[in-house]
């Protein structure tokens, strides 16, 4: 039969309104009612199987070493312990990098931070194998260690090569600019505190092959590393995750170790096994987000219009490359955030660490470098004695200023209008007024106010990851079944796509399962990373549907002598020509009838490109924008401070779920406050994480987000044809936080009267604060002396 | 043992002394719902709800973190999961449907502490919150999930759907709704069956549960290397964090002598193995300062087990009550496996790091302030990167007597290896005129600051450094003479920050 592939927006289907909470409704989480009667299960919550083992690892406790002698006797022959293995009893490929090689499953002879596994232990227990992996004699001949940024600077030690943008004459253009500046900030990095930790599980299959359940965001790669690590065939290991308890880039690469580890146990003691990390090796062994060290040297006129800039982005990767390629590359081009830098020079270095292997986080490197430019863009108003807002308005793209450095155009001009519209409704100019007041008559107390863009580039920069696949199933009774290559973790995917394919055949959303995501179902997926779930696999599952239907109508046309326009598909019912079907019953004589009820879907992200060798192309298909205002308090003695309000102004396109999407703005800010205020990364001289526990490292609860916290999406259509004309949410929400840190400057700012902006690294911590204070009330002391010499 | 899983009885006999309730919940009951996000009790994910009978208020639940908690302690108690709280999907709790309706779960793995903890609220004030002005029910429901920690939604919806439970009636399709406040549970177990017995054993290892101080001293002296635990809430991390076994605990929590509160004398005496919670409740009047303290020692189901007896003999230099204390000049009853007694000046019980007087035998049974220390104007504020369910970085607690008499106390925690007094500063301060009619003497301030700078050298760690420790030990010294100097003459404070603490 030939196909006839119809567009759905074109169709008289997507004229009819869908009242069962199809495309554009708040239906609530596909989830909801599981997660509140503690219903929904994630994989510590499977029945264990008999003779399940349970894993754990011995861990360096060198930072930098080599491994002189292994004892592993009182290991062995710890109570409860069954096996135990080293790097060299890994059957197979003992490397499991994602990108760049460099990432033992087991270390060798060499250990390249505290933590690094060195052995694992499969035990009858879990405190049994905790325990046993306790009891290993380990002798290290220690080796130099470079434990920061500046250490790995100072020795030009990186895990991957540099990188470098460069639009039109940054060096003349600062040097021949009214102004110049300089400036420095290190932010720091974040652990991403999923509250479900790493997990998996590894279960034989009769062809000796491994069924893998994972708490992973990219089942792919879990398949294809445990097939390499036991060195069998791709074809031999499903991998399924049905969903995560939160995952934020944190299980993109680094849930496939565990995966592998309790593969490769499974396949030696031929049982089932379990590999849980528990709070502490999690927040020890795995990645997070990358501290950077960010330079610059800026030239701008009279009014604060830049010139130039010349930029260097230099992040932790730690021990190996990991993902780190694509994330230092993420802050490069965002390094412009929403500004049109006129020339500009962006450095990016990936630096080695012997501190564990950074990886990817909500924002992916984007975060850091719009650090840079809006720690820049406070900087100018300051010298300049302007609003920071007005220096913000003033850079913005807009035609005709719309080159970023990488050479893409910015098409879609959303921010101007975006912040006008955010500036009014949040009384940015009447609230600053009173707090330029409420600063006059406090003295203890202080004030702060700030209104931060994003402007978020959208698609995976590493070009080939920008495809997905879906496989639809409608069974006789009319319901339906949708398989895609994302994963669910708390972001609302499952539900997106139930209401896609039931708006694609106008049904209610209760005819669409989404199952869980099987790498035997959909194959040689992407990561559900870089906001894009929806997108691709959106389309994916569009694409599936317009197939099946295509089938459908056709055989209708034929078995009711219609022509396709008289054949409408909505509100649960099919309408041919003069007559109607209930949609089962429509289904069921198409089976009788022969038509195919299973179609896969594929879609590829179209126009992207980017050249490496000249630094040019169009890496994103479109940008997702919004804005934030956020007003705060510190108290000068100590430096504690409180988020009084914050109104956010936030592009979706044209929104699938507005409930959901609210939800990620929502949750993604106050997940940025958390990495620009109270979460703080550290490390001890030895190059130990010394925040290792949520004792000592502090996510935001919910005393910390204000009662005023308004949420609004900004109601325009993507230009670009995304599903149904929507945007990425997943990640750019995060950087809408940057106002809470601005806000804070500001505040310590209004100590030396405006005149200038302490350094304010992040996380803008009370004793951050405190510290900037400091420095604000030194300025003015120089400044006094100054004027009365 | 014998208790209640939702409305299920449970015997329970030939398990280790140091297994907790969520290991017991997940691995033989398979109650599932309930999570382990951290094992430490700072997260939330395993809250349940413990019932257990009060003579006045009959059946009485409160949120517990299940992942710190021995199973031992819950002899007699009636515990309700997530589980235990709607039957299907049809008939959700309140708290659950409006959860569903506010958006508030995103990967719903926290989801099922903060429903519990928002159930225990629910079922405490429910009724009174009910009418209530919402500012006021926000506060409430901030209080209730202060131990809950979400990391995708932001908490906007959770807040707003604890808010909207409130206004949703009880439906009885659930056994906790039927049971408040005091339906008859088919599964209780009487309060008469708990005894001092051995309750759990397990080879070598056991559990038992005194009632009284002599049976308590009994134990001492047959088990000497036993461990004592009342809540559990930093002992347990022993077991959970660090793998150890705790063969042999006494729990302590049921000896009424040590949990009770004496209020009405010229000598108030708490009972070491008094809860946070029950002391917030008997002492909001008495002693509001330190009441509003405690709300930020730790979450509300650390709270509801924690004891002031642990924070006391733990002898952290960051716990937050030992320098409030030390101005109140507070009196350590101690006694020991021969059933002798002895009181010391808490001042003295700090000897080195993690070191007291405590002798081999001996425990920590009460402790005793002096009423007329508590007319005394007090300042107590915590400093740490978090308000919320975070350890100090720096702890100051400072009291005067006023001008006439000009007796001034300063402590810290997080200034040194013990919670201790700032002697010298102190001394100066009572020695001089810092304030005269509301106005302080900022050179004398100054010269108390330079005495606390030479008494003290801070370290530097996760949660702070040296240099700030420093610094904030003396500006909050100077906050609270502002604030009492203010006081004095009857002036307005400059608004704090933050309300409390």
């Amino acid at each position: 039969m030939r196909r006839l592939v119809v567009n759905s927006e074109l169709s008289p289907a997507a004229k009819i309104t869908h009242a069962n909470g199809g495309v554009g409704h708040s239906i609530a989480h596909e989830s909801a009612h599981k997660h509140v009667r503690g219903a929904a299960e994630y994989v510590d919550d499977l029945p264990l199987l008999p003779g399940t083992l349970f894993v754990a690892t011995g861990q360096s406790t060198k930072p930098h070493a080599r491994i002189i002698a292994l004892d592993l006797s009182a290991v062995k022959s710890a109570p409860g312990v069954v096996d135990v293995i080293v790097q060299s009893d890994i059957p197979g490929k003992v490397d499991v990098a994602p990108v760049y090689a460099g990432d033992p499953l087991l270390a060798g002879d060499l250990v390249e931070f505290i933590g690094q596994p060195i052995f694992a232990v499969a035990a009858t227990s879990f405190v049994a194998a905790q325990r046993a992996a306790l009891l290993a004699k380990i002798t290290y001949e220690e080796l130099p260690a470079q434990l920061t940024v500046e250490d790995s600077l100072a020795a030009q030690s990186f895990v991957l090569p540099q990188h470098q943008l460069l639009q039109g004459d940054p060096d003349a253009n600062i040097k021949s600019a009214p102004h110049q500046l300089r400036g420095e900030i290190y932010v720091r990095g974040q652990e991403h505190f999923y509250l479900e930790g790493q997990i998996s599980e590894a279960r034989l299959t009769e062809d000796g092959g491994i069924h893998v359940i994972s708490s992973s965001q990219h089942p792919t790669e879990i398949q294809k590393l445990v097939a390499e690590v036991l060195a069998i065939p791709f074809h031999r290991v499903v991998a399924e995750v049905r969903r995560m308890g939160g995952g934020f880039g944190g299980k993109e690469s680094q849930a496939a170790p565990l995966a592998c580890i309790a593969a490769i146990f499974a396949q030696r003691n031929r049982v089932p096994v379990r590999y849980r990390m528990p709070r502490r090796d999690d927040m020890v062994q795995t990645g997070k987000r990358h501290d950077f060290l960010n330079r610059w040297t800026a030239g701008f006129d009279n009014d604060g219009k830049l010139l130039g800039v010349d930029m260097l982005l230099a992040g932790k990767c730690g021990f190996s490359p990991d993902l780190s390629e694509g994330i230092v590359d993420r802050a490069m081009f965002h390094a412009d955030n929403a500004y049109f830098l006129n020339s500009a020079r962006i450095l990016g270095l990936r630096c080695k660490t012997h501190t564990v292997s950074n990886t990817a986080f909500r924002g992916f490197g984007g975060p850091k470098g719009m650090m840079a430019i809006e720690t820049l863009m406070e900087d100018i108003a300051r010298k300049l004695g302007k609003d920071p807002l007005d220096v913000r308005k003033l850079n913005l793209y807009q035609p005709g200023a719309d080159e970023t450095p990488y050479g893409q155009k910015i098409e879609q001009h959303i921010l101007p209008a975006l912040i006008e519209q955010l500036e009014k409704n949040s009384a940015y100019r009447a609230r600053r007024a009173r707090i330029t007041e409420f600063n006059k008559t406090h003295r203890q107390l202080k004030k702060g106010l700030a209104l931060t863009p994003v402007k978020f580039g959208i698609s995976f920069t590493a070009k080939h990851l920008n495809q997905a696949g879906a496989l639809l199933q409608i069974y006789t009774d009319g319901s339906m079944l949708i398989n895609h290559g994302g994963t669910e973790m708390g972001q609302g995917l499952y539900t997106k796509i139930q209401q896609i394919v039931a708006s694609a055949f106008g049904v209610s959303v209760n005819r669409v399962m989404v199952s869980s995501t099987r790498t035997d179902k959909v194959p040689n997926t992407s990561p559900t990373a870089a906001s894009s779930g929806t997108d691709l696999n959106g389309m994916a599952a569009k694409d599936a549907c317009d197939r099946i239907k295509a089938d459908l109508i056709a055989f209708a046309c034929e078995h009711f002598k219609l022509s396709a326009e008289q054949i409408v598909f909505g509100n649960d019912v099919v309408v041919l020509g003069e007559q109607q079907l209930d949609f089962p019953a429509f289904i069921k004589l198409a089976y009788l009838n022969r038509i195919p009820l299973s179609a896969t879907g594929h879609y590829r992200t179209p126009k992207i490109h980017y050249d490496r060798a000249t630094a040019k192309g169009q890496p994103f298909l479109y940008f997702a924008n919004g804005a934030a205002v956020a007003e705060v308090t510190l108290d000068c003695m100590t430096g504690e401070y409180k988020v009084d309000q914050i109104d956010v102004l936030h592009d979706v396109g044209k929104s699938l779920n507005p409930a959901i999407d609210i939800g990620q703005i929502e949750g993604g800010f106050v997940q940025g406050m958390g990495w620009l205020t109270t979460e703080e990364l550290l490390w001890d001289d030895k190059g130990r994480v010394i925040s290792n526990s949520p004792a000592n490292y502090k996510i935001p609860t919910a005393f910390d987000v204000p009662e005023k916290f308004n949420v609004e999406l900004f109601d325009e259509p993507n230009l670009e044809n995304t599903i149904h004309l929507s945007k990425a949410v997943g990640e750019p929400p995060l950087m809408l936080a940057i106002s809470v840190w601005a806000a804070l400057r500001d505040a310590c700012s209004s100590t030396a009267n405006y005149q200038f902006s302490p350094r304010l690294d992040t996380p803008a911590t009370p004793e951050r604060i405190y510290w900037a204070l400091q420095e604000c009330i030194a300025f003015n002391e120089a400044n006094s002396a100054e004027v009365s010499t | 043992m014998q208790f209640v899983v939702n409305n299920k009885r449970v015997e329970v006999e030939d398990v280790a002394a140091d297994m907790t309730l969520l290991q017991y919940l997940r691995s033989q009951q398979h109650l599932v719902g309930t999570k382990e996000g951290c094992a430490s009790g700072d997260c939330g994910a395993c809250t349940v709800l413990v019932g257990r009978q009060s003579a006045s208020a009959g059946l009485v639940f409160r949120e517990e973190n299940a992942c710190i908690c021995p199973l031992g302690s819950l002899h007699g108690c009636t515990v309700v999961t997530v589980e235990g709280l709607a039957s299907s999907a049809d008939e959700l709790h309140p708290v659950q449907a409006a959860m569903v309706e506010c958006h508030a779960s995103q990967c719903g793995f926290c989801t099922p502490g903060f429903v519990m903890a928002l159930t225990g609220l629910y079922l405490e004030r429910g009724a009174e919150l009910a009418r209530a002005d919402v500012g006021v029910q926000r506060a409430a429901v901030l209080e209730a999930i202060s131990g809950n920690l979400c990391r995708c939604t932001g908490y906007r919806p959770i807040v707003e759907a604890g808010i909207l439970s409130l206004k949703k009636p009880a439906r009885v399709a659930s056994f906790v709704q039927e049971w408040h406040p005091d339906a008859p549970l088919a599964g209780t177990v009487g309060v008469a069956d708990v005894g001092a017995n051995k309750i759990l054993s397990k080879n070598a290892s056991c559990f038992w549960r005194p009632t009284s101080e002599p049976e308590l001293q009994v134990l001492l002296a047959e088990y000497p290397q036993a461990r004592l635990v009342a809540g559990g809430t930093d002992l347990m991390l022993e077991v959970t964090q660090q793998y150890k076994a705790l063969p042999q605990l006494i729990d302590i929590s049921q000896i009424a002598s040590m949990t009770a509160l004496d209020i009405a004398g010229a000598e108030i005496a708490l009972g070491a193995a008094a809860t946070y919670t029950h002391i917030e409740k008997q002492l909001r009047a008495l002693a509001p300062e330190f009441v509003a303290l405690l709300g930020r020692v730790g979450s509300r189901q650390i709270r509801n087990r924690g004891t002031l007896g642990g924070n006391i003999a733990n002898a952290s230099p960051i716990a937050d009550t030992p320098p409030y204390f030390l101005v109140m000049d507070a009196e350590l009853e101690i006694g020991n496996a021969q059933g002798e007694y002895r009181r010391e000046a808490i001042a003295q019980f700090y000897r080195d790091y993690k070191k007291t007087t405590l002798a081999a035998g001996e425990y920590l049974a009460r402790i005793f302030i002096k009423r007329e220390q508590l007319q005394r104007p007090i300042k107590l504020f915590k400093i740490s990167k978090r308000y919320e369910d975070d350890i100090s970085a720096v702890m100051g607690a400072f009291s005067w007597s006023g001008a006439a008499t000009n007796l001034f106390s300063i402590a810290f925690g997080g200034m040194a290896g013990i919670p201790k007094r700032a002697t010298a500063a102190e001394q100066f301060l009572s020695d001089n005129t810092w304030c005269d009619a509301g106005a302080v003497d900022e050179a004398i301030l100054a010269q108390a600051c330079e005495l606390l700078r030479s008494e003290f050298a801070p370290m530097s760690d996760v949660r702070a450094s040296a240099d700030y420790r420093m610094a904030m030990a003396c500006n909050l010294l100077k906050k609270a003479c502002y604030e009492f100097a203010a006081e004095a003459s009857g002036a307005v404070i400059e608004e704090r920050l933050f309300h409390h603490a």
